[in-house]
């Protein structure tokens, strides 16, 4: 069916584009101009100049070293959930006890825990297991919140594979262990990838669990970084922009190379 | 909300009576409970316990050193005198009820436009999910440096922002709560909406074509009542993101002025690490599961989702 193009929708779009581009223009131009020539000429007009400085002063002052945690701690999340979540999925998507459709339903419960719920035990079990202020400690509470939607959206992707080809593994008497490496896994390479991303994302781009469990400035992670640098040197724009625009460059070239995965991943998150 | 409608398993469990761990054919990718136990402990230890233990702890005295101490319903009566308490309680509301009119109908808008197949779609809607990728934390920080009053775009522009200082009054401070909650999030609701509208039938707007039904007509007959799911499922998201707003209001308001954007998920935060009340912190927590579960369970009442069987009834 071929249909007209819709000219207040397409209006209404551009108003938005222009609402959502301005800022994110600004933010890259501005990081490229000296405090007195942003001072002078405000946030919207073009740079006569050009300088890098404002980046030379957000790694001086620290990011280099957020940046090396923040990519401590996404490894480690990202490791925890690809080592946890394709058995999940595979148990609740093949098994035929009770129990595994009852772990199903936990799950879908744990969507709906928002993590502000539980920070104070939280808090107190990483206090009690002694790993306060250390990465580790970030990283498992981190882990433990994206393994919802991670396990919905993989056990989307293993419902797919069809019955015939578990039967045809059946014929060589293979273990559930064997289907799992040699026949699941191959095929959830898609799911598998999203749910990387995904959960690469979120610990990208975390605050709250390290905000409450990191104290020093060698634990801290790029978004409590930004707040830092916000709250010291909040006078100082076009060098706190240049700190903000360092802060997305990993997710937009993620982004760029695996959107795919990533709208996937989102909108599986919002159901279908 | 949806998902719970896709919890159907191919093979329905149930019957396994002493089903040997290897007896053949039968058994092959059918892996034991084991197999989920890993990740399900793991889980219960970070969300199901600490829920439960956010329960006891709002009946303990808590200072972050030594143990808690039980107190009985101290915390509570605190809670309930407690004029910023209720205060936030309200605000929250209001933060609710302005993200969910000011985000819902730009994103079914967005969403079903981005659903079309005009050419220059692709590019744009590539532009459109940027925020969506960016930590609140980045999204805060970069607007509070736009909003800057001496240097940020109200300054530039004061013709329309009088003097600048957009984060001075509460209706500023809210405005730009809102504003911001609306840049961040009309992404990932667009999306939403996007997925959905491309699942809508095509048959019934060939129906409607032959109807005599314009486009208008197509989108408030057709289009609205098909997405009336998502709707549901995005507007739940909505409120449990609107209740649980946190990074924007701690960098860009910190609560103010006074504590006129202080809502419940601020104040549980300032309650617990900053007066290093836990207690009273633990007691605001569960408040706020309550409220989350609450106003789900409305939606989904008020609604009438849980009757629905198909969002293609009829078809």
């Amino acid at each position: 069916m071929k249909t007209r193009p819709n000219y207040l929708a397409g209006v209404g779009s551009f108003l938005w584009l222009l609402v959502v581009a301005i800022p994110l223009y600004v933010m890259i131009s501005g990081t490229f101009q000296t405090r007195a020539e942003f001072g002078d000429n405000g946030p919207l007009a073009f740079p006569t100049s050009f300088t890098l400085q404002n980046y030379v002063d957000a790694i001086a002052s620290g990011f280099g070293r957020y940046f090396l945690n923040t990519v401590v701690v996404t490894v480690g999340v990202v490791a925890i959930v690809l080592l946890l979540v394709p058995p999940l999925s595979y148990a609740i998507v093949r098994s035929q006890s009770r129990a595994a459709s009852f772990v199903f339903r936990f799950f879908l419960l744990g969507l709906a825990i928002p993590a502000q719920a539980v920070i104070v035990p939280v808090f107190y079990l990483i206090n009690a297991v002694g790993l306060y202020d250390n990465l580790i400690g970030v990283i498992l509470p981190t882990a433990a919140f994206a393994l919802p939607i991670c396990t919905l959206i993989l056990s989307g992707t293993m419902r797919d594979i069809t019955g015939e080809l578990y039967e045809a593994m059946a014929m060589d008497g293979a273990s559930p262990a064997r289907a799992f490496f040699r026949l699941v896994l191959p095929l959830s390479k898609g799911g598998l990838s999203t749910i990387a991303v995904f959960s690469a994302l979120q610990a990208w781009n975390g605050f709250l669990f390290p905000l409450i469990l990191t104290q020093s400035e060698n634990t801290r992670v790029v978004t409590l970084g930004l707040f830092n640098f916000q709250t010291q040197y909040g006078i100082n724009i076009p060098g706190l922009l240049a700190a903000v625009t360092l802060s997305m460059v990993p997710v937009l070239l993620v982004y760029l190379f695996a959107r795919r995965a990533l709208v996937q991943g989102l909108m599986g998150a919002g159901g279908k | 909300m949806t998902m719970l409608a896709t919890g159907k398993r191919p093979a329905p469990g149930g019957s396994t009576v002493s089903r040997p761990a290897r007896s053949g054919a039968s058994s092959v990718g059918r892996p034991g409970f084991a197999w989920a136990l890993p990740a399900t402990i793991f889980f219960a230890l970070f969300a199901l316990v600490p829920l439960a233990a956010v329960a006891v702890l709002s009946f303990t005295s808590w200072s972050g050193l030594g143990d808690p101490r039980f107190v009985g319903l101290e915390n509570w009566e605190t809670l309930i005198a407690d004029p910023v308490m209720l205060k936030s309680l309200w605000l929250s509301l209001l933060f609710i009820v302005l993200g969910v009119v000011t985000q819902t109908p730009l994103s079914i808008l967005l969403g079903v436009w981005a659903a079309g197949n005009q050419r220059n779609r692709a590019v744009l809607s590539a532009i459109y999910f940027v925020p969506l990728l960016l930590s609140s934390a980045a999204i805060s920080v970069l607007w509070r440096a736009l909003l800057d009053p001496n240097f940020g775009i109200p300054g530039q522009l004061s013709w329309l922002f009088g003097d600048g200082n957009l984060l001075g009054t509460q209706s500023g401070a809210i405005g730009v709560l809102i504003f911001v909650g609306m840049w961040q999030f009309t992404p990932f609701h667009t999306l939403i909406y996007q997925g959905a509208a491309r699942g809508i039938p095509h048959v019934l707007y060939q129906a409607a074509e032959i109807d005599g039904a314009g486009r208008v007509r197509q989108f408030f007959s057709i289009t609205l009542p098909q997405l009336r799911n998502t709707a549901i499922t995005s507007i739940i998201l909505m409120v449990v993101g609107g209740l649980t707003t946190f990074e924007t209001v701690l960098i860009l308001t910190n609560g103010g002025p006074g504590t006129d954007t202080t809502i419940t998920a601020f104040y549980m935060y300032q309650e617990a690490f900053q007066s290093f009340d836990f207690g009273v912190g633990s007691a605001i927590a569960l408040v706020l599961v309550v409220v989350a579960t609450a106003i789900s369970l409305v939606v989904v009442k008020v609604s009438g989702y849980d009757k629905m069987n198909s969002s293609l009834e009829g078809l």
